[in-house]
């Protein structure tokens, strides 16, 4: 039973959205990251799939850029409690980067610019649940918000969705990634709260 | 060590207000004795829960000001958000002997601890402050003479957060290094016209880069986002800049 502190009326939001447990709705766009902002030029730019040994696929910009891109709206939920609802992207699918990669590996850690590290099933990263996303409504994606290009897994907290995305290698099981080593959950599921690790 | 920074933060405790001063027109410092609370390490923060008497509730996350000691007495200090749910019950209403929640302490990252002994560079945007100065605190708790200096960015001197204790932490031995910057009034007499920071001020009011210290940036996105594009461009190293940012719309975090 919760401890009721006096006077608190609090501010029921008039439309009713369904959030997950622990979340507010904001409007803006808040920007949560360990470190600098890296400034990634398009020229050096690369996005590579590994299996820890052997590099099996490798984009540059230019080749990135002429996949087929998908336009998508979705729920942001940021770990810090912050959702915000109807964001477009545009991206291409994770189900194209990885349609000719043959693999029996179950797990991917996603590696970025500025060494940030976050792990996730394969399963989660398929069947149109993830993007490698370069705009932002309708805008190039600013560095401070991931760009040149990031990953967008809205299902899971904000986290996994890793800014400055330059690639994924695959494991057989799964790692904790940088958050996940400090502490956050190893899955990270928004509707069951999974915040933290000892949940 | 991972395991350890968060332990406790599933658990909510209950704690009641144990005094409260404001530090500034719009800045209001609590102290609250949290039931069995398991100890922090300066910079990490908490969760509180708000509940209102019919059920409906309301968590935000604030930083935690005070050096870690054994007491069971944390501060945290809440900025006055013109639009916020949470913020102007803390700000105005709350009153000495209130009950609220907490949960904690969170966050194994943006932390200090006594044991590192390398120069330290902090740089602070407004409330930025919070979480730096239970570092400034913690290193005076526990005697640490790990040079520290503080380049503090406000929009005014009026909103400057601890200023006293500032003052007098950077007049003792072995002391702390303060530096104000000054965005939209500065005092009378001051040096420098009000402005953001910029690479002049970085050169003069932090740590050479050739210290290799260790940098913790906390503030609004886009001050962060600015003085680490600085820190960088005067030869500090990426990997020694630790960042907390927070949203404009925010409240903290």
């Amino acid at each position: 039973m919760a401890i009721i502190s006096r006077g608190f009326a609090g501010r029921r939001s008039a439309t009713e959205v369904k959030l997950p447990p622990g979340q507010y709705l904001t409007t803006d766009f808040p920007v949560l990251s360990a470190g600098p902002t890296p400034h990634v030029s398009l020229d050096r730019w690369e996005f590579t799939i590994d299996d820890g040994s052997n590099v099996l696929k490798r984009w540059d910009w230019k080749s990135f850029r002429d996949l087929p891109t998908e336009n998508i709206t979705v729920d942001l939920h940021c770990v810090t409690r912050w959702s915000k609802l109807g964001t477009s992207w545009e991206g291409v699918s994770l189900d194209v980067l990885l349609a000719d990669v043959k693999t029996d590996l179950s797990y991917a850690m996603f590696r970025s610019y500025g060494d940030y590290t976050t792990n996730l099933p394969l399963k989660d990263v398929m069947n149109k649940q993830a993007w490698v996303a370069f705009k932002y409504d309708g805008a190039d994606l600013e560095p401070e918000h991931g760009g040149p290009a990031r990953l967008l897994v809205p299902h899971l907290y904000l986290w996994k969705s890793a800014k400055w995305v330059k690639g994924m290698t695959l494991m057989p099981h799964d790692r904790p990634g940088f958050w996940e080593n400090l502490g956050y959950h190893i899955y990270g599921d928004p509707w069951q709260e999974q915040r933290y690790s000892e949940q | 060590m991972a395991g350890t920074a968060v332990l406790g933060t599933v658990t909510w405790r209950s704690a009641s207000v144990v005094g409260l001063h404001d530090e500034t027109p719009t800045a209001t410092t609590l102290a609250l004795a949290v039931r069995d609370w398991p100890g922090h390490v300066a910079g990490q923060h908490i969760d509180v829960r708000l509940t209102a008497a019919d059920g409906y509730s309301a968590v935000r996350s604030y930083s935690i000001a005070s050096a870690p000691s054994a007491d069971g007495r944390i501060e945290i200090t809440i900025e006055r958000l013109p639009n916020g749910e949470v913020s102007p019950y803390l700000t105005q209403q709350v009153m000495n002997g209130d009950e609220l929640e907490v949960r904690g302490p969170i966050g194994g990252w943006f932390v200090w601890r006594p044991e590192q002994t390398g120069p330290i560079q902090l740089v602070a945007g407004g409330s930025g402050i919070v979480p730096l100065m239970a570092m400034i605190r913690s290193r005076a708790t526990v005697g640490s003479t790990a040079p520290f200096r503080l380049l503090y960015s406000v929009r005014e001197p009026g909103a400057i957060f601890y200023r006293d204790e500032l003052r007098s932490l950077s007049e003792r031995r072995d002391s702390l290094i303060v530096t104000y910057a000054y965005t939209r009034v500065t005092p009378k007499d001051w040096p420098r016209p009000a402005g953001r920071i910029d690479a002049e001020l970085i050169g003069s009011g932090t740590w050479p880069s050739n210290l290799q210290p260790s940098s913790y940036v906390c503030g609004p996105t886009s001050f962060v986002e600015h003085t680490t594009d600085l820190l960088i461009a005067a030869g500090h190293d990426r990997e020694r800049i630790k960042t907390e940012r927070f949203g404009a719309s925010g409240e903290r975090k």
